[in-house]
């Protein structure tokens, strides 16, 4: 009888590993790239297996984890408390997992002569305190407000970690849709201030200090950076150690997922 | 005998020709009512998800109050400043495409020659074709910086950048119907009006226009349409800032437009929070909706009597 259960119990677990070929990531724009660098490796090394992912945001891919249609939710902030009760209620489990840390540093444009801010001054910009880069030691120049849009779990971890909960981002602010709309923005106009991940920050913007911290890897490992965050995957349950999920998350951990997570520009959580 | 080749029926071939016909025509009537169905049905489910807004807050503060915090504790859904942006962005757009495009369709029907026409109507309708994304890139990448150091606008992603893209976006309905319009007006009438001794600008301005002035009213309708329900380029390129500018016609700064907006916050608004967030995005697509019908009402009207003045004529 034991022998039995057993067996069947076996036969089951490999049919859940043999069929399961396909995988489906959906969320955060962050998060995005290090799933796909780690979907292109994963499929090189798999051949037969397919993973894709979208990016559609953090609250988009909670929504996916939620409704069933995707196995890992990309997400670039915890889930909220809603989200949570309304996936218990549908039978749905998270599991969080860490995957990677990110800073997010603020961007201007590379000709501003202003180098470093407080947290304060950022947020007295963002609220619509500080209107012109002279305030805060920069040239006569009204400052161009960026933000990314409300659905971004960058928007949420600027907000939480920069504005707090009674601050509000001021009526001129303006809003894009992506973090390459962010960088495109603020390279090409003078006044502009945005913020982005870190991986995003290339040369042709200039990344400001905060509180005399630079956004660095180290600094976001060790969170003395003061807007820095962790990036998650979430599944629904805890996927058994063998199943793709798990391998495919359990990636983040090698020494190859955290040479591929810092080759795009983000900080690897420590080696297993 | 064939049945074809009687003259008399037998009353059961009668009968079955009469099921035949109905069957045929009630299929036909089905086909027709679907899509006056799913315009229905879309109407009722926008409408159903919007109320328990209207329940929850007032509809003044939702028209007339500026403070848009909607995933703010609490949350304020003031949305008079997306009302006027999409107000500012369309009115901008067709003022801009209107006139342009009813001009390029007199010229291709009656200024330029049968071959360059054959030409450049197929071009002009591949503007169409461009999928709005790529406006908005264009948008972003190109217009916006041109914004910035040409003109020396503080930020390129304003007003005027959405409405420039969409009325191009717009030009290409508009000059194929209107062109359509003036096509349709004839010969007969133009040479009539040579016929009488009115010289070429005489017969385009007083006798062609007047007489395809109900297609061209059409055209530019279906160019406001466009317009208005565009929101993938406005998303892109108006900035989305939650103000109305000062002063109000200051098209170089950024608005945010009803579509934008619904699209921007959909994803965090969803059924999970069962939010008001989620319900005004429907209320903002419910205005929207309102709007567009009013709009085709309005035009539907103004056609009827412009016909009806010109068969007096």
């Amino acid at each position: 009888m034991k022998y039995t259960v057993m067996a069947v119990l076996v036969a089951l677990g490999c049919l859940s590993v043999s069929a399961q070929t396909k995988l489906s990531l959906d969320g955060s724009t962050t998060v995005g790239p290090i799933a796909k660098a780690f979907a292109e490796y994963y499929m090189r090394q798999n051949p037969g297996v397919v993973i894709t992912v979208s990016e559609s945001g953090s609250g988009n891919g909670a929504k996916a984890l939620l409704n069933g249609t995707c196995d890992i939710a990309n997400l670039s902030r915890d889930l909220k408390k809603e989200e949570r009760a309304a996936m218990e209620s549908k039978g749905v489990h998270p599991i969080q997992h860490i995957v990677a840390h990110d800073a997010l540093p603020l961007i201007v444009h590379p000709s501003n002569k202003v180098k470093n801010l407080t947290l304060d001054q950022v947020r007295d910009i963002y609220t619509g305190k500080i209107t012109n880069w002279r305030e805060v030691g920069g040239p006569e120049l009204n400052i161009v407000i960026i933000s990314r849009d409300t659905n971004s779990g960058t928007y949420e971890t600027f907000k939480e970690l920069v504005l707090g909960k009674e601050a509000k981002i001021c009526a001129t602010a303006e809003y894009v849709g992506s973090n390459g709309a962010i960088r495109q923005r603020v390279q090409t106009t003078r006044g502009a201030i945005g913020y982005a991940g870190l991986g995003f920050v290339d040369s042709s913007v200039k990344a400001l200090s905060i509180n005399g911290i630079e956004a660095t890897m180290e600094t976001a490992q060790d969170k003395s950076y003061p807007i820095s965050r962790d990036l998650f995957m979430f599944t629904n349950g805890n996927p058994a150690s063998d199943s793709l999920i798990a391998k495919f998350i359990g990636l983040s951990e090698t020494e190859k997922g955290c040479e591929i997570v810092s080759e795009i520009g983000f900080v690897p959580v420590k080696k297993k | 005998m064939r049945t074809s080749d009687r003259i008399v029926l037998s009353p059961q071939e009668i009968r079955t020709r009469r099921i035949f016909s109905a069957l045929g025509r009630s299929f036909l009537l089905a086909v027709t009512a679907v899509a006056a169905l799913a315009v229905l049905i879309i109407i009722f489910f926008i409408a159903r998800d919007a109320v328990p807004f209207f329940r929850e807050y007032n509809l003044r503060d939702f028209l007339f109050t500026n403070a848009w915090y909607p995933s703010h504790q609490p949350a304020q859904f003031g949305a008079k400043a997306i009302f006027v942006g999409s107000l500012i962005v369309t009115l901008t757009s067709v003022i801009i495409a209107v006139p342009v495009g009813i001009l390029a369709a007199v010229c291709l029907s009656d200024m330029v020659s049968f071959n360059i026409r054959q030409l450049l109507k197929p071009v002009i309708e591949l503007l169409a074709a461009i999928p709005s994304v790529v406006w908005g890139f264009f948008a972003l990448v190109v217009m916006a910086p041109f914004l910035q150091d040409v003109l020396g606008v503080e930020s390129g992603a304003n007003a005027l950048n959405a409405s420039v893209i969409l009325a191009i976006m717009a030009l290409p309905t508009i000059v194929s119907v209107s062109e359509d319009a003036l096509q349709a007006a004839g010969r007969e009438l133009r040479e009539g009006s040579y016929a009488l001794g009115a010289t070429r600008a005489e017969t385009l301005i007083k006798v062609v226009l007047p007489a395809a002035m109900s297609g061209i009213f059409s055209a530019a309708l279906l160019g406001i349409m466009r317009a208005v329900g565009e929101t993938m380029v406005v998303w892109m390129a108006s900035g989305n800032a939650t103000q109305i500018p000062r002063p109000f016609y200051n098209l170089l700064q950024p608005v945010r437009t009803l579509t934008a907006t619904i699209a921007g916050d959909m994803g965090e608004a969803d059924q999970m929070t069962g939010s008001a967030h989620y319900h005004v995005l429907f209320a903002m697509g419910l205005s929207l909706l309102l709007f567009s019908f009013l709009c085709n009402m309005a035009g539907e009207w103004i056609v009827r009597r412009q016909r009806k003045r010109l068969r007096g004529m």
